[in-house]
């Protein structure tokens, strides 16, 4: 069981290897806080500081996912912020985006306010995501420039596509001159039909109506047309077919301002997930074949794709009991989303570092943000990772408010141990 | 475990040849006490089969209904509209109610895909599928199936046609995995948008011309082209779809061929099929029927029977 430490005084993490991913270098030495602070890195005396022992571990920067669904306001059932942050310190993370979908989306600067000012009493980072357009409804465009003022990072409808070209182009033109990225829910809802999983073979014997990769593929096109016509800045989420990266792939070439994310489940995970018709395998975009896991896998690999982000999406468990038709998509994954995309991407050959910087400098860069980790004089952001633990995914490794996962179950290898968000440790070392 | 591989009765995919058999056999046994002037056998005395349709049905249901009383089970009936699940009634409640009252078999219809399964993990009782949205519909296969080795004699090599709206047709589904298993040859034939892809990786034939598939087959499987699916853009027209698609008289009076006509009701009698073939002489629609009842009482027999005597002495 993982359990909280408030770090008061000075503490040391020592006897670890001090990996940090922006700048790709391992550290010699050790991390010393006081009361939360950074104030020593690398060779540094630590005898009158408390010492949590790191042997055989990797001390790095704090995980960032710049997507995940914490249900408020309006659905607080599901989740709230102070679940959501204890479900993303059991993940690693430090710094999460939260998706406007609520109820009332987050649409206004007031609404971006109410969720900064009530971060405040939760130990992570929370940065909320504005709406493109008022009430997430397609038509009319939002308040960008109040939003980014309140401390809005991105903007997007997500849950939704932005339907109307003419509309996301507006979007695209106005946003820029806040410096923040358009993420459009890329899905095409006709071609989706009313598609359940990926339609393939799998669907036709499963009998379940398919949803094609081309409902995603076709409106990344369309996206990257817009955006390279007004010359804008354009963030594809979740990824999930081989159709997705070859286009995102043509317009990067091209020289457009275009990042794109996948999910841990859409690298881990195939449409075989829903064989026994599993709802919480249902997901939005829907687990794709392992042909488009893998160009996925080779879309991180060429830079196409240049972050990890979960989709955390809790749903309750009277709403995923229903049945295949009738449950809602989306599955949680921030507590699972190190060590699923480690086991995944290890058994590719890349390299534990590779997938740290996935979680850390990828999400970074897709924000523009100029980051340094464990940077003298700023509270700690740090996780501390055993790469060679293996462990047994299970609801007890779960915070969140639901426990909607089709990794329960799943043998995973590499596990993160602690997360501390400035004095605030949690985590299983002593 | 009783008479079959699966302690349920919930799709045809993956089912052994074995178990096939095993039901068109006790099938065929159990149309002979259909004809008796007593048609009913004390096999399931003291068991409780519950019906649960979540969905419109009359003949599957009276058919099961019919075929339970007929092997003296007690039967309890329930019905819900689809729109009392849209209120967003849970399935599990509802499900563990019924599972309250120690029903020992449940014979579900539900709209959406893989509901049998998903009931299978909240109550003990056997399931067994009316009919699962448009995945599989396998007692309708199995009388059939039955249907035509009543007819044929055989079915390994035989060659039946599918005709119609596959993409919506759970009874194509589960006909197409039992008469694979079973060796016969099967080619489904209708308009393109209305055939699923990667459906040829279950072992069929494609055609889209009904008159090349009339000339091939030896038994045609007429699907109801659902009323539902015009003027929604998926059937332009009822005479457009009859030119290309249906059986008319005119065009089996070309062929001058046997030819077994099949269809699983209800029909649109001029759409799909003309009235003189759905009651000619090479139609056995109405022997599918009774079929249907005997195939069920095989299936509830099969599952809920007493074990077959000198089953342990052979272990």
């Amino acid at each position: 069981m993982r359990k909280n430490k408030i770090l008061s005084g000075k503490w040391a993490f020592v006897n670890g290897c001090i990996y940090d991913p922006f700048k790709k270098v391992n550290i010699d030495g050790r991390i010393l806080l006081e009361d939360g602070i950074v104030i020593a890195v690398g060779d540094v005396d630590v005898t009158d500081a408390e010492q949590i022992d790191c042997s055989g571990k990797i001390i790095t920067a704090g995980f960032i996912d710049i997507h995940a669904h914490f249900r408020v306001p309006g659905r607080e059932d599901k989740e709230t912020l102070k679940t959501g942050a204890m479900s993303a310190m059991a993940g690693g993370f430090t710094r999460v985006c939260v998706m406007p979908n609520t109820n009332p989306p987050l649409d206004t600067p007031e609404a971006i306010r109410f969720i900064k000012d009530k971060a405040e009493s939760v130990p992570i980072q929370i940065y909320p995501i504005g709406a493109i357009t008022i009430g997430q409804k397609g038509t009319e465009i939002a308040e960008y420039g109040e939003m980014v003022k309140e401390g809005a990072v991105a903007l997007s409808d997500d849950g939704l596509p932005v339907e109307n070209g003419h509309v996301l182009r507006l979007a695209l033109e106005y946003s820029s001159m806040y410096g923040v990225p358009i993420i459009n829910h890329a899905e095409d809802i006709q071609l989706r039909n009313d598609g359940l999983m990926n339609e393939s073979p799998l669907s036709t014997r499963l009998g379940l109506d398919g949803n094609p990769d081309i409902s995603e593929s076709v409106m990344v096109f369309r996206d990257l047309e817009i955006a390279e016509f007004v010359d804008g800045r354009i963030h594809i989420p979740h990824v999930s077919t081989k159709k997705s990266v070859d286009i995102i792939r043509q317009y990067k070439a091209k020289g457009v301002n275009v990042t794109a994310e996948v999910t841990p489940h859409h690298l881990g995970l195939t449409e075989n997930s829903l064989i026994d018709f599993d709802t919480n395998a249902k997901v939005a975009p829907p687990l794709r074949t392992d042909s488009d896991r893998k160009a996925l896998i080779q879309g991180l690999k060429d830079g196409i794709i240049t972050c990890i982000a979960t989709d955390h999406a809790p749903h309750t468990i009277e709403d995923k009991e229903k049945d295949m038709k009738h449950s809602p998509c989306g599955m949680i994954g921030l507590e699972s989303a190190f060590g699923l995309s480690n086991t995944t991407l290890q058994t590719e050959g890349f390299s534990v570092e590779d997938v740290i910087g996935w979680l850390t400098a990828g999400p970074a860069s897709v924000l523009e943000w100029d980051l340094n980790a464990f940077e003298v004089g700023t509270p700690a952001e740090i996780t501390i990772i055993d790469a060679t633990a293996s462990w047994e995914m299970s609801t007890r490794h779960i915070y969140s408010k639901s426990k909607n996962s089709p990794m329960i179950g799943m043998k995973f290898k590499g596990e993160v141990v602690m997360t501390i968000c400035g004095d605030y440790a949690f985590g299983k070392l002593d | 475990m009783g008479a079959l591989s699966t302690k349920h009765f919930i799709k045809l995919e993956g089912a052994p040849k074995e178990d096939i058999q095993h039901l068109i056999d006790t099938g065929l046994m159990f149309r002979e006490v259909l004809n008796r002037p007593i048609k009913k056998v004390p096999s399931l005395i003291g068991k409780n089969v519950v019906n649960l349709f979540f969905e419109n049905s009359t003949r599957t249901r009276m058919s099961f209904e019919l075929a339970e009383k007929r092997l003296s089970a007690d039967v309890t009936n329930f019905s819900a509209s689809s729109s009392s699940l849209n209120k967003g009634e849970s399935f599990k409640d509802t499900i563990q109610n019924i599972h309250a009252m120690k029903m020992d078999c449940v014979v579900m219809r539900h709209p959406v895909p893989g509901s049998c399964h998903q009931l299978t993990k909240y109550v003990d009782a056997i399931v067994i599928n009316a009919g699962d949205g448009k995945h599989e519909h396998p007692t309708q296969a199995m009388l059939d199936m039955m249907s035509l080795y009543e007819k044929f004699g055989y079915l390994k090599g035989l060659k039946v046609a599918i005709i119609g709206d596959i993409s919506h047709s759970r009874v194509a589904l589960s006909n197409i995995h039992g008469l694979i298993t079973m060796g016969a040859e099967v080619t489904l034939c209708g308009p393109p948008h209305l055939i699923p892809i990667g459906i040829k990786e279950l072992g069929v034939s494609v055609s889209h011309n009904v008159d090349e598939v009339v000339e091939w087959a030896d038994a045609l499987n007429i699907l109801r082209i659902q009323r539902e699916r015009m003027g929604v853009g998926l059937i332009p027209s009822v005479r457009e779809y009859r030119d290309f698609f249906g059986i008319t008289q005119e065009r089996l009076d070309r062929h001058k061929k046997e030819i077994v006509i099949m269809h699983p009701g209800p029909m649109n009698r001029g759409v799909e099929i003309d009235s003189s073939v759905a009651d000619g002489d090479q139609a056995i629609i109405l022997d599918q029927v009774l079929n249907g009842v005997a195939v069920r009482m095989s299936i509830l027999y099969s599952l809920l029977g007493p074990e077959e005597e000198g089953k342990d002495e052979k272990k």
